[in-house]
């Protein structure tokens, strides 16, 4: 399994460093936002944990058509499967490299687009830790619609589609947790651990489920 | 014999061989004009004067300035070495322009960082959506972007025309996004910007500020020419690792031979 | 060990692909698939290899003592199908390394492989700077570098030219020597003592 972690990552490095495009493509919704909202610094540091969110949530999702067609289509898929161990863990460890590759850049550039927002360094620490414990349910969840798609030649847009409304719950409790973090009255480790117990969750529930998927696409 | 005589002009260099051997002459003449401009640049300016209104700040503005024209520049650069690809799909424009960007990125960033460091104690803020910080901050995402679909494809040379096509769309569309990003502006009117009046210009700001332009172009030319010359090399790798996989014997163009 | 195959059945969109398929496979022995374009060598290949759900009978593997082997089928199986199952942007060894330790069992070392097919001036390449030939013989090597006892190959000679063909059928004939069970849909003659042929009829 290190090894398959290994292998993916390296090939997401190699192939036009997919890292290097979620940054950018987080920074292009980040900066796409004060246009239409306008320059106003106040507005722009209350609206940033969801702005920042909301980049990163798309920005996840990036990627998350190839995760099983490319394996598919260069029948790497048809060895992935004839293991001996579970398909599952297979599964956990490639949404696990997606995440690292596309999730955790997002995590680290935070601070950066941060600043550009006007979000005090709290604000900042609180966005990072909930991305940090949110991102990855996007992930895992992703794997299942990607699974679900893999034989779909265009099934970038329609995984996006399958995959927003499921990782609603994570944006709602990581808001609220920044929110939390920031005014006095609302809570910040309740909804945090919300963020925590959902990622938990689904990072069991969506293996199991592309495992099924995967294991009946086979043709 | 007399039909193949080369007219000794610019085209003389277009070919990749004849670039490498003029390159390898050029470079250490370059680097030796870069560091005498970048002495004499940096220690005018810190010989100018403090300003009355910013203070010892006013000399990031040494960095800063020619480092936003920089960005500018390298971007022309790029669209010029586009129209070499479109126009007469030309290997050394693609080599050019491949090898700029990260250049224009890298002025980008800076231009933006010291902005950021100058506007910290003059703004209060290390970040301002205003019109002109915003309008470089696109530029920065069109580089990267452009290094992006650089990197996109496998094979190097596929690359070529979909980048020149891009950079030149880019190129068309940038003072349409100037415009619209300067209109974006003061129809916001943007409350917390003191906006700084630039008085007329002293010599004793304008020199070092000129002399640094100068520097930072010897810096680009430099850097852009033994960034080209990495490329090239690069290609020949890879033309060689593909033949060594077919077993072929490999002949290496001769350097000096031309 | 012994395979073995009862009253295959497949079907693909609800229809069905082929039928009643059964046969008895040792240690050592070879099965030839043959028939038409469309006929479905390569679903049944695929069905054996527990790629594609069974419509009806069953895939069976026993050890010597007449005892199921633990786990299913396909974990015992390599399978080379039409695809070469390498990643472009990785070096010869980087594949082959990442799919030694995925499947474990390690046998042959990579360098020992990729002597086998003739490649070993290539482990460093990154895998698309390689021909169309000389990628399959690399997926070739990929049976090597892990110990499977079933070997499933669908046109595993497609792209070879004659006599990688013929290093392909040497390799063949001492994995089953070995005592590997062999199952190939191709038209080349392998050479195999034990060797059965089965022909699929295309069905309509």
């Amino acid at each position: 399994m290190t090894a398959l972690l290994k292998r993916e990552i390296l090939l997401s490095i190699r192939a036009g460093g997919s890292a290097l495009t979620g940054v950018l493509f987080f920074l292009a919704v980040v900066s796409v936002f004060p246009f239409a909202v306008g320059p106003d610094t106040k507005l722009l540091s209350h609206l940033a944990p969801a702005i920042l969110w909301i980049g990163a949530l798309l920005a996840s999702l990036l990627g998350l058509d190839r995760l099983f067609a490319q394996e598919r289509e260069d029948g790497s898929l048809d060895m992935l499967v004839m293991q001996s161990h579970p398909l599952a863990l297979t599964i956990f460890v490639k949404a696990l490299a997606h995440w690292i590759m596309t999730g955790l850049p997002l995590v680290l550039a935070t601070p950066l687009f941060g600043v550009m927002l006007n979000l005090s360094p709290l604000g900042i620490g609180a966005t990072m830790i909930t991305l940090l414990a949110g991102t990855p349910a996007i992930s895992f969840i992703g794997a299942v619609g990607a699974a679900v798609s893999v034989k779909l030649p265009r099934g970038g847009m329609l995984i996006s589609v399958l995959v927003l409304p499921l990782v609603i719950p994570v944006l709602i409790f990581g808001v609220a947790a920044i929110t939390g973090a920031l005014e006095d009255p609302a809570p910040f480790t309740a909804p945090f651990l919300f963020v925590c117990a959902i990622t938990l969750f689904t990072s069991v529930l969506g293996p199991l489920a592309a495992s099924i998927m995967l294991r009946h696409s086979a043709d | 014999m007399s039909s193949e005589t080369i007219k000794p002009s610019i085209w003389a260099f277009a070919n990749p061989t004849r670039f490498m051997g003029f390159a390898n002459k050029a470079i250490p003449v370059l680097v030796i004009i870069t560091f005498l401009l970048l002495a004499v640049g940096l220690w005018l300016s810190f010989i100018a004067p403090e300003d009355y209104q910013q203070g010892y700040t006013v000399l990031i503005m040494f960095i800063h300035v020619p480092a936003a024209w920089l960005a500018m520049m390298t971007y022309s650069v790029m669209s010029i070495s586009a129209i070499g690809t479109i126009v007469w799909r030309h290997p050394l424009a693609d080599v050019s322009l491949r090898s700029a960007a990260p250049l224009g990125a890298m002025f980008t960033i800076l231009a933006l960082a010291t902005g950021s460091l100058w506007g910290k104690p003059m703004w209060g803020t290390w970040w301002e959506w205003d019109a002109r910080m915003t309008s470089v901050l696109v530029l920065l995402i069109i580089y990267l972007g452009l290094i992006a679909l650089s990197k996109a494809f496998d094979e190097p040379s596929e690359a070529a025309l979909p980048l020149a096509v891009m950079t030149l769309t880019g190129f068309a569309i940038i003072p349409i996004i100037k415009f619209s990003v300067d209109w974006w502006n003061t129809l916001h009117q943007p409350a917390s910007v003191s906006r700084l009046d630039k008085p007329a210009m002293g010599p004793e700001f304008l020199y070092p500020l000129l002399i640094m332009a100068l520097a930072y172009m010897a810096i680009f030319f430099t850097l852009h020419m033994m960034a080209m010359r990495n490329e090239i090399l690069n290609r020949r790798i890879r033309t060689m690792k593909m033949s060594a996989a077919r077993k072929q014997s490999v002949t290496i163009p001769n350097e000096g031979a031309t | 060990m012994k395979l073995i195959i009862e009253n295959l059945s497949l079907s693909r969109a609800g229809q069905e692909i082929v039928t009643d398929i059964s046969f008895e496979l040792s240690a050592g022995e070879a099965l030839i698939v043959t028939g038409e374009n469309g006929s479905g060598k390569s679903t049944t290949l695929r069905g054996v290899a527990g790629l594609l759900p069974l419509s009806g009978g069953s895939v069976t593997l026993l050890d010597e003592t007449g005892k199921q082997f633990e786990g299913e089928t396909r974990e015992y199986c390599h399978y080379l199908g039409h695809q070469n199952g390498m990643k472009p942007a990785l070096t010869v060894r980087e594949n082959l390394d990442f799919w030694q330790k995925f499947c474990g069992e390690p046998d042959l070392t990579i360098e020992q492989a990729l002597e086998e097919v003739d490649l070993a001036h290539t482990i460093d390449l990154p895998f698309s700077y390689l021909s169309a030939g000389m990628k399959r013989r690399v997926s070739i090597a990929r049976l090597l570098v892990s110990d499977r006892p079933i070997w499933i190959v669908d046109e595993p000679t497609a792209g070879l030219d004659a006599q990688s063909s013929k290093m392909f059928t040497n390799l063949c004939q001492t994995f089953c020597k070995g005592g590997g069970i062999l199952i190939a849909a191709t038209h080349l003659p392998l050479g195999i003592k034990t060797e059965k042929t089965l022909e699929i009829k295309a069905l309509r």
